[in-house]
């Protein structure tokens, strides 16, 4: 029996370091979330007070309201308008052999090395020089060129596990390249569309550092709020705000998965 | 034998004409001056070593890939140019390649609806062409319900609805087994010869292009070796490439008695063999050649007959209908010496380590130099 007991000690071990790494990961979502239930107007851990007060008040704070809405308009904006420049690209990268190809997808990647910092200041100085007032505009083409790599990336490999004989097959049947384009391959890449848009529409949404360089009062997203709230106020609305966001963002998830799921399934094919 | 006959520009009876095609893929040649004349409703198979050709063939007839040099023309139309949608082929491939995302029906009817064929004729064109395959009643499935057999039904009956000029096959039976390889071959032959379809076959294995076709191009380094019937190829093999990549055979060390005009006749021990004299050009009488032999073109004497040699039992195969003897004779052959009999008897007969006397059973065989 004592040697069981010292066999089963590394799994035991394991099994803790792993509990550990989690909590880890999931400690400061946690210490937010119960923030955010303090009855009182401090932001502290654990709170003594429960009230869900904070939350009636970040939802009717007028700020936060406009944030989210302005958020909204720039994510979706900036996120088609990468999901439709990324796929073009990937396309590009995938199916043709041209000289500065690698080049070119070095200067597409790039903004994975630039900081955000660099790339909001460079707008903000751009929109600046040429007299461009800091509309949605100006966020917008910011957002995209942030997200873009990551658009990218994602369409780009579900192309190269695209078997190729699939449209060669529907060719051969008498499909024309824009009918092949149609009704196969981004049939077959619906998953890989998909999950490069909900990337970039994440990343967009929560975007902060460049977007407190290139948003207005008018135009400033909900991170960019929620930072001017903070410096000035430090009761718990922030915390029920984050709550939100984080609940939002995983129901978001939740349905993706449920659909892209499915679209693996639809695209499960390739038996050798 | 590599460049057949011109029929002329507008032969009615040729259904795919390859002039000359040569491809390059950077320094390596993959076809080179390849020319061939499919007969309309003929199965030509090309056969060959892997990385001997054939498939980058069938690419270029299918449009996949453009030649560096070279003509095509199916149906007696100029199609070197024109991209794959429009030379009106059907294909099947190696994976299948059905559309994971459609019902077997709408894989099927796919090739009708980019033909902008009426909705009501694509409905009983389908359900023609899956009673043909043998697959009505499982039109709502979605390939991967499938087995691999009913796979490649769905695949033939796709390319098959939209009536192809030609009808591309590529190694279509590699991924299924033995069983099913067998019975799905017979099937292909007779919806084959059924509809009449002029059809390329693409495979590397000898035995299924000796079983299905009409005429085999024999393929090595991008070139057509030898073009003939399956008993052309397997009987007057052209050269030794193709006497034995097609068929097991026996090299055997013979000597060239006398050349008259076409044939020759050739010296196995005390046996005469009667031979093509065009491989043997050059070779004076008296010289040695390697005389190729079939397994079932060699038999164990009775001692009736001129003996070739002798050899010493050294192993047994039992393959069911047929026993392999597997036999030392230093005399003939370096290597060992494979006997293919009849029934089992040779089991018990010729156990191993028996010494048995050769001869053999046919009286024509092709030798080279």
């Amino acid at each position: 029996m004592p040697r069981l007991s010292l066999q089963r000690l590394p799994r035991l071990f394991g099994a803790l370091v792993v509990g550990a790494i989690l909590g880890f990961l999931l400690l400061p979502a946690i210490v937010v979330a119960l923030a955010a239930f303090n009855g009182r107007a401090i932001l502290s851990f654990p709170p003594d007070t429960w009230s869900l007060r904070w939350f009636v008040k970040a939802l009717a704070y007028e700020d936060f309201r406009a944030g989210f809405r302005n958020g909204l308009i720039v994510t979706a904006c900036a996120s088609l308008i990468a999901l439709v420049i990324g796929a073009a690209f990937a396309f590009v990268l995938d199916r043709y052999e041209f000289r500065f190809k690698r080049s070119l997808e070095t200067v597409l990647l790039s903004p994975l090395v630039i900081a955000h910092f660099t790339v909001g200041l460079g707008f903000l100085i751009l929109a600046a020089q040429l007299g461009v007032a800091r509309g949605y505009a100006v966020v917008i083409a910011c957002h995209v060129v942030l997200v873009l790599p990551f658009v990218l990336r994602s369409v780009y490999v579900s192309l190269r596990n695209l078997d190729r004989r699939f449209e060669l097959a529907a060719a051969s049947l008498g499909a024309s390249p824009g009918r092949v384009l149609a009704t196969i391959t981004l049939p077959l890449l619906l998953p890989g569309l998909v999950s490069g848009w909900l990337f970039a529409a994440i990343l967009s949404f929560n975007e902060f550092t460049a977007s407190l360089f290139v948003t207005a009062q008018r135009t400033q997203t909900l991170p960019v709020a929620m930072y001017n709230y903070v410096r000035e106020y430090a009761d718990p609305s922030m915390a029920a705000i984050s709550v939100i966001y984080i609940v939002a963002t995983a129901a978001l998830l939740t349905i993706a998965t449920v659909f892209l799921g499915l679209g693996k399934v639809l695209s499960v094919e390739q038996t050798r | 034998m590599s460049k057949p006959a011109d029929p002329g520009p507008a032969c009615p009876a040729v259904a795919v004409r390859l002039d000359g095609i040569t491809k390059h893929f950077g320094e390596v040649v993959a076809l080179h001056e390849v020319s061939l004349h499919v007969r309309r409703g003929e199965l030509m198979t090309l056969l060959g070593p892997s990385g001997c050709g054939k498939t980058t063939l069938l690419n270029i007839v299918a449009g996949f890939l453009a030649p560096d040099a070279g003509e095509i023309a199916i149906a007696s139309a100029r199609v070197t140019d024109l991209p794959t949608y429009r030379r009106e082929i059907g294909m099947t491939f190696q994976n299948y390649a059905l559309f994971p995302h459609m019902s077997v029906a709408s894989n099927v009817g796919y090739g009708l609806r980019a033909r902008r064929v009426d909705k009501s004729e694509i409905a009983g064109r389908v359900a023609a062409a899956l009673d043909l395959v043998k697959l009505t009643g499982l039109e709502d499935r979605k390939p991967r319900q499938l087995s691999g057999g009913q796979q490649q039904r769905v695949a033939l009956a796709r390319a098959l609805v939209v009536r192809p000029k030609v009808l591309l096959l590529d190694e279509p039976f590699s991924a299924l087994d033995r069983n099913l390889r067998g019975a799905m071959q017979v099937e292909l032959r007779e919806i084959q010869r059924k509809l009449d379809v002029t059809t390329i076959f693409v495979t590397h294995d000898q035995s299924e292009a000796l079983s299905l076709s009409d005429r085999i191009a024999v393929m090595t380094e991008g070139r057509i070796r030898q073009l003939g019937s399956p008993d052309d190829v397997y009987r007057r093999p052209a050269d030794r490439f193709v006497a034995s990549f097609v068929g097991d055979v026996n090299v055997l060390r013979a000597r060239l008695e006398r050349r008259d005009g076409r044939t020759a006749t050739v010296v196995l021990g005390a046996a005469h063999v009667t031979v093509p004299s065009g491989p043997l050009d050059g070779a004076a009488p008296g010289a040695e050649v390697d005389l190729f032999v079939r397994p079932e073109d060699l038999r164990i004497a009775d001692g009736d007959t001129a003996v070739v040699a002798y050899g010493v039992v050294a192993a047994q195969v039992y393959q069911g209908g047929h026993v392999d003897l597997h036999v030392e004779s230093p005399q003939l052959a370096s290597t060992r010496v494979l006997l293919r009999i009849p029934g089992q008897s040779a089991i018990t007969r010729w156990p191993v380590g028996t010494r048995v006397d050769l001869a053999l059973a046919t009286e024509e065989a092709v030798a080279f130099i």
